[in-house]
């Protein structure tokens, strides 16, 4: 599937879409880090918790769960939820 | 030591981003390298002393978990740790933790090359063995039921969260090592890490509480004076110490700095030969603690008789109206035969003296909020 990835993290991308693979929001989100290292700890804490200001979409609606199924055709889209200066 | 004739490098870590000024040996002339990291938040940046080049630095951003970036080029080049700080899954029922940020890095032992400590908010300790590449919990404190005790709730620690800080190893042992906790007061190992134990014993706490609970412990900065390692200087939430070890009684050397000043203060900086001389970065802690120069005034003040009395050390500063806060990693010395001082503000500022604070001059301006300042001697 594409997956979105926000301007913070396209340092390990080196663009906004990438494709990845998983039936889960956290099977993506190991699979992201298999292609590119170190970028699933950006976003999820040692406890499997999505980090503060890391919003996940799935087909345009926000998810909270990284057991959330997937299907192969859509989009999952990562953004940061800026805040403070 | 060969150190006083090479070029120094003043490594500068912000809220911001980070920054190296590479000057001459002389200390005149400064060259600017920077910024990395621009927009991340950098709390510390270090080189290793022991190799001279492999340079670390504690970053996260406001919207990314924390992580160490390494380099071996003086930053032209940097790589992120295959594996930075994190905690264990919980265990013996205690709460599960993550890192927030890795607050302070220390290389191990000159015997132990490639081996670093790291200090974490909220309080943990860990180890690497490989550089800085890849990180692991050390010792049993992060999980210990005792220690969890002592590290309080977040609301115990500073605005940005609790942290472990002022990890330090003996010269003379590798298994000797200390660190401290704001709030959870300062601790000692003497078995390589394998236990820790508290070393409060003479510590002012807040009037009103038990200075024998260690959660009210808060040392600010603990240094170990690598001309007499027996001696360590510490700057703490209520007042200046010294402890002369085998002592493990600390005493209240700042009950004699200036009445009009007092003794709270963040940084604690040591002569790096002459265990007698210490400097300190006073704040104003009246009704709510403004952390600012007192009356506006700032001034470092140095002791060269173990804290037996204290001199104002402020030509070249401001006279009034400069209210700076110095945070705890923000002020360090140099080696060179006349010691340099230099310290950064929140306000952005990096001030410097080449004569041991006799007269201070301004390095830089207009740089983001200064979370460290620290000296290093590239090979």
């Amino acid at each position: 599937m594409r997956v979105l990835i926000p301007s913070a993290l396209q340092s390990y991308t080196g663009g906004p879409w990438v494709e990845a693979e998983g039936a889960t929001v956290g099977a993506v989100l190991d699979d992201l880090d298999r292609r590119y290292p170190g970028i699933r700890f950006r976003m999820v804490d040692e406890q499997g918790a999505i980090r503060r200001h890391m919003r996940i979409f799935w087909r345009r609606t926000m998810v909270f769960d990284l057991s959330t199924p997937l299907a192969a055709d859509g989009e999952l889209m990562i953004v940061q939820a800026l805040s403070g200066g | 030591m060969t150190e006083t004739k090479a070029n120094p490098v003043l490594l500068v870590a912000t809220r911001k981003g980070a920054w190296l000024y590479h000057g001459d040996a002389a200390r005149q002339s400064w060259y600017c390298d920077g910024p990395h990291f621009l927009g991340h938040i950098i709390n510390h940046l270090l080189l290793d002393a022991r190799d001279g080049r492999t340079l670390l630095a504690a970053a996260k951003t406001g919207h990314l978990g924390p992580t160490i970036f390494r380099s071996t080029d003086l930053g032209q080049t940097w790589k992120e740790a295959a594996k930075p700080p994190a905690f264990a899954p919980a265990t013996n029922g205690l709460a599960a933790r993550s890192v927030d940020h890795t607050f302070w890095l220390a290389p191990a032992h000159a015997s132990e090359p490639g081996v670093w400590y790291a200090g974490t908010s909220p309080q943990g300790l860990f180890r690497s063995a490989d550089g800085g590449d890849t990180w692991a919990p050390f010792s049993s404190i992060n999980d210990d039921p005792r220690y969890r005790e002592w590290f309080g709730t977040e609301q115990d620690g500073t605005p940005d969260g609790p942290k472990l800080h002022s990890i330090i190893v003996d010269p003379r042992d590798p298994r000797h090592l200390y660190f401290a906790m704001s709030g959870g007061g300062v601790h000692e190992s003497t078995d390589g890490g394998q236990s820790f134990a508290p070393l409060v014993d003479g510590l002012a706490v807040v009037e009103g509480f038990d200075p024998g609970d260690i959660r009210f412990h808060d040392p600010h900065c603990v240094r170990l004076c690598p001309g007499n390692p027996d001696r360590l200087y510490q700057q703490n939430h209520c007042g200046i110490y010294r402890l002369d070890r085998p002592d493990t009684r600390w005493r209240r050397v700042g009950a004699t700095m200036p009445q009009d000043v007092g003794d709270i203060g963040f940084p604690m900086v040591v002569h790096p030969r002459d265990d007698r001389v210490a400097w300190v970065l006073p704040m104003d802690t009246s009704d709510v603690w403004p952390r600012t120069s007192p009356g506006g005034r700032p001034a470092v003040h140095v002791t060269r008789d173990g804290g037996e009395s204290w001199q104002r050390l402020d030509a070249g500063m401001p006279r009034e109206q400069a209210w700076w806060t110095v945070k705890r990693q923000a002020m360090c010395a140099d080696q060179a035969d006349a010691i340099g001082l230099y310290f950064g503000t929140t306000s952005g500022e990096l001030w410097f003296s080449r004569d041991e604070g006799a007269h201070w001059d301004v390095l830089a301006r207009h740089l983001p909020e200064i979370h460290s300042v620290e000296i290093a001697y590239p090979r």
